[in-house]
């Protein structure tokens, strides 16, 4: 759509704005305000520069954190959009069906968070929950709060439980607004199930797809709840991401300057990445449009 | 279904195909069953047959931990906070999202799409960055341990979600319509509230779900920022299992009744939600 230059529309964001700024723009300055000082306690405050940030980036601790919540969000990424899509693909088109579908596979969207954390400890233990109950039954050991491996599957296993429902109904919403004259153009070409799935359902698919990627980007970079409520961040520190890393430094230990610099480039990195996807994702929108 | 060498085959052998996906689904379905069937389970059995017997149904029914939640006020009222707070977010972020969104979908102006980035970089916030700045800002100004508090913590990542759903709804309206009404007369306000309000009625809605769900599920933030009188539901059930040594089946009976609003909730949207969670941008 064409649209008009008009400046007078600031005032129509003005509530926005202000609600915003103080909700972000002032925690985010009290943030900056610690991450160059020291405290001793008693609120004295003394000047520390950029102290905090290259003794971060020097130890190894922000490293290890930042690898593990690379290697999670890439995981459930590469497990979840493939999956979404294939089940979008599964589901019924409209009817009773569909409606029981999308309500059941919406459930687990609206639990909130440490409530899913505790359906899967209750679920994966073995004395009391389902699944490590079955598992230990079948020979299989397994104990997610001692074993490296048995903690990450679980947590991945809840994240794909908990989010493969938003890509595959953002991929559904997508499916359902290609006009059926494609299919039926595809038919008369004699296309392959492959190809129409290729150069039909996934070009159309692609603007919700980049929608559903950035924001499970987004929320598993930042996932604190689910895992500290299941693993607490253990064994050892093999869960321990990001954003767990920090509450312990910030609300655990009070290192109010390390867990501020710690805080800003976690924001940065997060800013970054999130950035690349959205100027994508607005190319797509105006090749499209 | 619409694929076309399915659809073909289909023809020829329709049951084994139709099987074929239902199968998936059914798989899928009961994936995402399993876990909370469990929970719902664990909720009606007594404290000793859940840690001594391992059952697939409760054998000896029981109620008791619903009742344990339902008369206790200290339970109860975790969930009054919530529904409290998750309500006054979503009347917030609609309200002044609503605006902000016609803005962005009708007008250039200086700076539009950098505030648009940036508007959207509150959503990528972590809220463990925000918890401890949140803490002493809502305390510095009293506002610590109340309703309102938390709701506007929540506006963080609820704003920007709202401008950016709504924008998207608004975007499909033809622009001739604004431009209609102002020729017959019709100042902003009374044409946004007559006109385009219930044009755009099923993306206000979709957005009102999206603040309910994002502002319903958190708990990190709701949990630092209060104490004793705004306390959620979420933040009640870790408080008090470990205090009481591990009740499973109030735990889980807790853990239930926390997925009922959600449950009605999608109950009233189904029809929306498909297209909802595509931002409506499809």
């Amino acid at each position: 759509m064409e649209k008009t230059v008009n400046q007078k529309a600031w005032f129509l964001v003005l509530p926005v704005l202000l609600l915003v700024a103080f909700s972000a723009v002032i925690p985010l300055m009290t943030v900056v305000n610690y991450s160059v000082q020291d405290t001793f306690g008693n609120n004295q405050f003394f000047w520390a520069g950029l102290e905090w940030f290259s003794e971060l980036l020097d130890s190894d601790r922000m490293w290890d954190a930042l690898g593990r919540q690379m290697a999670f969000s890439a995981i459930i990424l590469a497990i979840e959009v493939p999956l979404g899509i294939f089940v979008a693909l599964n589901m019924p088109k409209k009817g009773f069906w569909a409606s029981l579908c999308l309500v059941l596979m919406s459930l687990p969207l609206l639990i909130p968070w440490n409530v899913v954390g505790t359906i899967w400890q209750i679920f994966g233990r073995v004395d009391i929950g389902l699944l490590g109950y079955t598992l230990d039954k079948l020979g299989i050991s397994y104990n997610y709060t001692q074993d490296f491996f048995a903690a990450w599957a679980t947590l991945i296993v809840m994240d794909v439980w908990h989010w493969t429902s938003l890509v595959a109904l953002l991929a559904y919403a997508g499916l359902q607004s290609i006009p059926d004259a494609y299919y039926q153009a595809a038919k008369i070409d004699q296309a392959s199930r492959w190809k129409v799935f290729r150069f039909i359902e996934l070009p159309k698919m692609m603007g919700v797809l980049m929608i559903a990627i950035l924001l499970r980007f987004m929320d598993s970079f930042m996932i604190y709840t689910e895992p500290f409520v299941v693993t607490g961040g253990g064994p050892g520190n093999a869960t321990t991401f990001l954003s767990i890393d920090l509450v312990k430094m910030a609300l655990g230990q009070f290192d109010l300057g390390p867990a501020a610099a710690f805080s800003i480039m976690y924001f940065l990195v997060i800013l970054l990445i999130s950035w690349v996807f959205y100027t994508v994702m607005t190319n797509l929108d105006k090749r499209e449009g | 279904m619409t694929d076309v060498t399915a659809s073909q085959s289909a023809r020829r052998k329709a049951i084994p195909k139709v099987n074929g996906k239902a199968v998936v689904m059914a798989f899928y379905l009961l994936f995402l069953m399993l876990p909370i069937y469990w929970l719902v389970n664990m909720s009606l059995k007594t404290n000793e047959e859940i840690l001594n017997v391992f059952t697939l149904w409760p054998r000896d029914l029981t109620f008791a931990n619903y009742a344990t939640i339902l008369t206790d006020a200290s339970w109860y009222m975790g969930y009054v906070n919530s529904l409290i707070y998750v309500v006054v977010n979503t009347v917030i972020s609609i309200t002044v999202a609503l605006p902000a969104a016609y803005a962005f979908s009708r007008y250039h102006f200086m700076g539009d799409k950098h505030l648009f980035f940036w508007l959207l970089t509150n959503r990528m916030a972590p809220p463990a960055v925000f918890a401890l700045p949140f803490f002493q800002l809502y305390s510095s100004v009293g506002l610590f341990d109340t309703h309102i508090a938390v709701a506007l913590a929540h506006c963080l990542f609820n704003v920007p979600l709202a401008v950016w759903i709504l924008e998207g709804f608004m975007r499909g309206v033809p622009k001739e319509i604004d431009e209609t009404a102002y020729i017959d007369g019709y100042s902003f306000g009374r044409f946004f509230i007559k006109i385009f309000m219930p044009l755009i009625a099923s993306g206000v809605g979709v957005a009102a779900f999206f603040c309910f769900m994002f502002s319903w599920v958190e708990l990190l933030l709701s949990r630092t920022l209060t104490s004793v009188d705004a306390k959620p539901i979420a933040a009640t059930m870790t408080r008090t299992v470990s205090a009481s040594g591990l009740d499973w089946g109030v735990l889980a009976a807790a853990g239930v009744l926390t997925i009922v609003p959600g449950a009605l909730v999608i109950y009233f949207v189904r029809n929306y939600i498909a297209k909802g969670f595509a931002l409506g941008r499809v």
